[in-house]
């Protein structure tokens, strides 16, 4: 069975012929390359590395980013439009893609020399290089500015240490953009990246182990102890917390059209299974009203999320988009996806449970989501903040 | 090493397909429509065989509405260099449409032309066959397996209960069985470029045609499925069913 989507709204027809194609495309290679292989990769806790360069082929790395650095040089809606059908797939699919092109590629693009951008952006997009981004840390998730790693200049050269947490593609990745301090510990404006490569001297990763969530996804610990870089390594154009933070709303605007992507998944699988499962009487269980409502909610959701993405993808493509705006929709749409996932399970009963049906995996693979990238909570605290003038975090 | 690949819009094998009102068409409304998958095999030994030779062009034709733009779009995204659509409602007449392909293809420079072996519409295998025939072409239908060297291709056709291998020599018109080749996924980037791609109109004139659809209906709806045991002790059961009842043994 091919993947068919949610379209209630008729939103195909604010889309262009192009961004329809783009999504078509990914839909289909997701139903042929991704469906067949997920369950297993995920149960087997590994990411389906097989999948890389496909993906780097197919264009998926960096897809808005120009196309004079090998990227696809796609407007922000098509762009937006892999990533829904990416995390259709799964989270975990989404998460490579996210990191490899708004954590990666759009930092040396948008912070790096010519140089760098030359170097590093077309083996990035083809998949050849992987790449990871480094901000967190053990005591420092939400608070990222408090974190501890330091680099310091000696000669032309900078001396790294610190120990990076929770970081998704950390083992397999060639290169890691490191967010360090440069200055005092307390010196948030003394931030800056880093490109690191992974076989330097005193980088190590090691996997985190024991998870429950995201398990087609390698997250692994960064340690680096006195890792010795040339000042070219530099993002030259890098300052304070804010460089990170722009890395991040262009991941968490990828991550608010994934979730879309993993809500019309349970959903799909919730109206298949509501219309065949026959329980009482003869009938299905979506002909009774408790299951009906639980669709119409999840549809109705669903429908929402589709149009503030969409909305939000026009206002990027004008260069109108704010970072708040962005909060907004990765806050709704990633809770809205959990929130259907876990009606989807449920209302798939006993086989909800298994890894044959999609719901459990997705349920699982988005509390993940609704963590990173700013919890659902700092959103809130973000968007408060926004309308009332009072930072409360 | 020029290609022209035929290709047809088809409705989707897993849409829901409904009869229109007349009795004697399908119902478009809802159905979504992609390109013949065999065309799809035909198309990628297409892209292989420029690719191998490094040179030369692949175009893709359709007769079709105006809908199959679309059609053609992706078999540009999939890497086609240009594309040409002879405007027509396809006629149910196999004969008309090989007559406005043959009109269409000959004077231009090729060695082979591709089809699918069938569409999945309408199932009638004509096409390729009678293209062959009005260009005066040797033809090989329902191939799973295409060599080149130099002029001459060896081909590999599934036949009833076995296979046999012939040599054509080009050009040639050749038509694809699931298997010949893997299609591959266009790219973001050949998505993008296909719109700049040329895709050449033509309004054609189809010849009159003795055949005329007189109705059209949906298979009978499946039984429900039964279960009658679980385990070896249901075999005896299912075997006395599968004789009297279903009549398969
Ligand atoms: C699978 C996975 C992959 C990840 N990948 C990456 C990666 O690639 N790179 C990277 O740098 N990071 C990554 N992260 C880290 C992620 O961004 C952090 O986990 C996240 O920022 C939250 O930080 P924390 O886990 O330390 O939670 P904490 O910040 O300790 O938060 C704990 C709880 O307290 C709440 N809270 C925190 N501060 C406040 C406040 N002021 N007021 C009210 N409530 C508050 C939070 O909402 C949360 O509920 C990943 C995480 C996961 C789970």
């Amino acid at each position: 069975m091919s993947f068919e989507g949610v379209d209630f709204y008729l939103m195909d027809e604010m889309l262009s012929e192009e961004e329809r194609a783009v999504r078509d495309m990914v839909r289909d290679w997701v139903d042929s390359e991704v469906m067949p292989i997920i369950n297993e990769a995920y149960i087997g806790r590994t990411f389906p590395r097989s999948l890389i360069p496909q993906m780097g082929e197919l264009g998926f790395y960096g897809a808005n980013l120009p196309e004079e650095y090998g990227c696809a040089g796609l407007n922000n809606v098509a762009y937006g439009l892999i990533m829904q059908e990416l995390e259709r797939g799964d989270s975990g699919l989404r998460s490579f893609v996210s990191v490899q092109g708004a954590l990666v590629m759009y930092p040396i693009y948008e912070f790096g020399s010519e140089q760098q951008r030359k170097k590093w952006l077309p083996k990035l997009a083809n998949g050849e290089s992987i790449g990871c981004f480094g901000l967190t840390e053990p005591d420092f998730g939400s608070n990222p500015g408090g974190m501890l790693t330091r680099a310091v200049k000696d000669g032309d050269e900078w001396v790294l240490n610190g120990a990076k947490m929770w970081i998704t593609n950390g083992s397999a990745a060639d290169v890691a953009i490191i967010w360090a301090k440069t200055g005092e510990i307390d010196d948030v404006g003394s931030i800056r990246g880093f490109i690191v490569e992974t076989d330097r001297a005193g980088f190590s990763a090691r996997d985190q182990k024991g998870k429950l969530s995201l398990l087609a996804s390698d997250t692994s610990e960064l340690v680096l102890q006195d890792v010795r870089i040339p000042d070219a390594n530099l993002l030259p154009e890098s300052g304070g917390l804010k460089s990170p933070l722009k890395c991040l709303t262009q991941a968490r605007y990828g991550i608010a059209w994934g979730g879309v992507g993993a809500a019309m998944a349970c959903y799909c699988e919730a109206l298949d299974y509501a219309k065949n499962r026959v329980q009482f009487d003869n009938k299905p269980i979506g002909a009774t009203q408790l299951q009906q409502v639980r669709l119409a909610n999840m549809l109705t959701e669903i429908t929402k999320a589709q149009l503030l993405v969409l909305r939000l993808g026009r206002m990027k493509d004008a260069g109108t988009m704010t970072p708040f705006q962005v909060s907004l929709a990765k806050r709704n749409n990633v809770d809205m996806a959990c929130e259907c996932a876990r009606e989807a399970r449920r209302l798939l009963g006993a086989n909800g449970i298994l890894v044959e049906y999609q719901s459990m995996r997705h349920m699982a693979n988005l509390e993940s989501v609704y963590t990173y990238e700013g919890t659902h909570d700092i959103h809130g605290l973000i968007l408060g903040q926004t309308v009332t003038g009072h930072a409360a975090y | 090493m020029n290609s022209i690949v035929c290709v047809k819009r088809v409705p989707d094998s897993e849409a829901r397909v409904t009869i229109g009102s007349d009795g004697r068409s399908i119902d478009p409304s809802g159905v979504k429509f992609v390109m013949n998958p065999y065309d799809e095999y035909a198309l990628e030994q297409a892209l292989l065989l420029k690719e191998q030779a490094g040179e030369g062009r692949v175009t893709v034709m359709t007769l079709g509405p105006d809908a199959a733009r679309d059609t053609l779009r992706s078999a540009l995204a999939m890497g086609a260099d240009d594309a040409v659509l002879l405007r027509a409602e396809p006629p149910p007449d196999g004969l008309v449409v090989a007559r406005a392909l043959s009109d269409a293809i000959r004077g231009r420079e090729f060695d082979l032309v591709l089809f699918g072996k069938q569409a999945i519409d309408d199932d009638n295998m004509q096409v390729p066959a009678m293209v062959a025939e009005l260009l005066e072409l040797p033809c090989a239908t329902v191939i799973t397996a295409f060599q080149l060297h130099g002029r001459i291709a060896t081909v590999r056709r599934e036949v009833e209960g076995g296979h046999e291998v012939v040599e054509l020599e080009l050009p040639a018109v050749i038509a694809a069985q699931k298997g010949l080749t893997k299609p591959r996924h266009p790219t973001v980037k050949g998505i993008m470029m296909a719109k700049k791609k040329p895709l050449e109109e033509i309004d054609v004139e189809l010849a009159p045609s003795g055949f005329e659809w007189l109705d059209l209906s949906l298979p009978p709806e499946r039984p429900a499925a039964r279960i009658v045991g679980e385990g070896s002790e249901a075999v005896p059961e299912l075997v006395r069913l599968l004789r009297d009842e279903a009549k398969v043994l």
